[in-house]
């Protein structure tokens, strides 16, 4: 019985970062298809879940020793990023999980649609695209899931500023419509 | 074996071209349990297209709980699917318990154990009362059922002062001990649910109108539900005997004897029938728990306040509706800075589609009754 597991897939592709503090596997760009592919063929035939965790620009304080042997903080600045996580279990073999993740800017998330490899990522990411505002390369039906369409912006973002009333909209008639346009009536 | 999502071809009989027809079922139709809409492209009776549309009752349960304590979300993951609020309250605490060290008391899993099995008599017997309902069986299967229902939520009442919002679990063990007697009362109704059982199955599992409506409909292969990540019922009901109660043994589920059934053809008929047969192994499950219970603690020793260091944790169980999972990022505050919730009746809703194509429109309403969805789930 073989185990899912980090070591193969980082000695198969070894760009693939591993990330020992969250446990997970950091996917290197262009190649999330093929390793999702590769883990299929390894047993991994089942993605639970998928998710996106958005990170703000942050300051970093670390202590690190210069170059006389002295310790000393420096402040350095994390760039804001969206990880994509996905848990793969081996339902064949009955282990699990691995954790994924796709790492893209905030600015202009896109990450690479594992939909053609399990079909449970369909609907989850059109959450995160609806959500988090990432957009899904070669997912066959991108739109939005939970909001409405008219709805603008990604709730689950860090930096998401509610509206005052999302269901405003200035509809008025007849008479105080033509008082409207004259800029009489406030709505 | 393709799992891609599969087209329908128009039948044209003789020349003729009959148009298609859009329907919107929904969100206010009795058949979806709930605001939930289904567009449907009909070629007369039979399904062409079909496309699953919610999020009417979509309140952003997770922005929310990333913006209180870790504590503050338990009463609020009840609201979840709220026929299952013990599962629910069982999936969360079960996460945020890997991030800090704490260990459960063992009177506390026995009654974690109970209270889950119990909430899955409750939301199998009512889903198998809301199917045949569907089947236009009008009122009366249901009856029987909530019959039964209202029995096990009198005890959930007695143990945590609600009947369905119980928020009954807390990070290391129970909020409170149930009362005194109560698990004589549980132990009168475990034993005396058979009898309802078998006369439930007298009436439905070989009716011949249940037979003729239900098998052969909806069918799912089961390489397709493993590669959409279909879990709980459905998944066994396509022939892959795959429980989470055996394969994660979370809590003390590998002191318990019991079976996983499974179906064969994936139809509609293996889903119910799979269902009928899980209430039995969770009455042998209920049996051997009330039995051993032991007396004791039921809270663990933990720091009063929910702190935990940096980590990331995915913690699952097996809910009445499939993997129920939740995903914390701890980050050192008090409140969590990612909580997302794998909830099974929406990605169960990921094969609708497939296994509608073709069928009849009738079909369809009996297709999604046996998904088993709740909509504050699917949502959220």
């Amino acid at each position: 019985m073989s185990t899912l597991s980090h070591e193969p897939l980082l000695a198969k592709f070894p760009e693939a970062q591993w990330d020992e503090a969250a446990g997970a596997v950091i996917l290197p760009e262009g190649q999330a298809r093929a390793i999702a592919e590769w883990l299929v063929e390894q047993g991994g035939d089942y993605c639970s879940n998928v998710t996106g965790v958005d990170y703000l620009e942050a300051e970093v304080k670390e202590k690190i020793k210069n170059e006389e042997g002295e310790e000393e903080t420096v402040t350095r600045i994390e760039p804001g990023r969206i990880d994509v996580v996905y848990h793969i279990y081996s339902m064949r073999d009955r282990t699990g999980p691995l954790v994924l993740k796709q790492r893209t800017t905030r600015e202009n998330a896109t990450a690479k649609s594992l939909t053609p490899v399990w079909r449970s990522c369909e609907l989850q990411e059109r959450e995160v695209y609806d959500l988090f505002g990432v957009n899904f390369t070669g997912h066959p039906d991108q739109r939005r899931i939970l909001m409405w369409d008219e709805f603008e912006g990604h709730p689950m973002r860090k930096d998401y500023a509610e509206p005052f009333d999302y269901e405003w909209e200035p509809t008025p008639h007849d008479e105080i419509l033509e008082k409207h346009k004259k800029g009489k009536v406030i709505v | 074996m393709t799992t891609a999502a599969p087209n329908y071809e128009l039948i044209q009989q003789d020349g003729l071209d009959t148009g298609l027809l859009e329907v919107s079922m929904g969100p206010h139709h009795p058949s979806t349990h709930g605001v939930f809409r289904m567009d449907v492209k009909l070629d007369g009776e039979t399904v062409v297209d079909l496309k699953p549309v919610f999020g009417y009752l979509h309140r952003n349960h997770e922005k929310l709980a990333e913006n209180m304590s870790y504590l503050a979300s338990m009463p609020f993951a009840d609201r979840l699917d709220y026929f299952n609020s013990m599962t629910n309250n069982w999936a969360y605490a079960l996460a945020a318990e890997q991030l800090v060290e704490v260990e459960v008391p063992e009177r506390a899993e026995y009654l974690r154990v109970i209270m889950a099995e119990l909430t899955r008599l409750v939301n199998h017997v009512s889903l198998v009362g809301f199917f045949v309902n569907d089947l236009g069986a009008l009122g009366t299967p249901l009856l029987y059922a909530f019959r039964e229902r209202e029995k096990i939520l009198d005890l959930f009442e007695q143990a945590s002062g609600a009947r369905m919002m119980c928020n009954y679990f807390r990070f290391g063990g129970l909020r409170n001990d149930v009362p005194e007697g109560w698990l004589d009362r549980t132990r009168e109704v475990v034993d005396r649910f058979p009898a309802f059982l078998d006369e439930y199955e007298q009436l439905l599992c070989e009716n011949e109108i249940i037979l003729s409506r239900t098998q052969g409909i909806g069918v799912m292969s089961r390489e397709l539900a493993i590669n959409a990540g279909i879990t709980g019922p459905m998944l066994r009901a396509s022939g892959e005997p795959y429980d989470l109660r055996k394969v994660d043994a979370y809590g003390i589920y590998d002191r318990f004897q019991f079976r996983v059934p499974y179906g064969e053809a994936g139809d509609c008929y293996d889903r119910f029938m799979v269902r009928m047969l899980e209430m039995r192994e969770s009455i042998g499950i209920l049996k051997q728990a009330l039995a051993n219970i032991p007396e004791g603690p039921i809270m663990g020793k933990m720091g009063k306040v929910f702190k935990p260091k940096p980590k990331e944790v995915y913690g699952r169980v097996e809910a009445p509706k499939g993997e129920l999972g939740f995903y914390l990022i701890a980050n050192g505050t008090p409140k969590p800075y990612r909580y997302r919730v794998r909830p099974p009746s929406f990605i169960n809703l990921t094969t609708l589609r497939d296994m509608c194509l073709g069928q009849k429109v009738a079909d369809a309403v009996i297709i999604l009754g046996s998904i088993d969805i709740v909509l504050g789930e699917v949502d959220r």
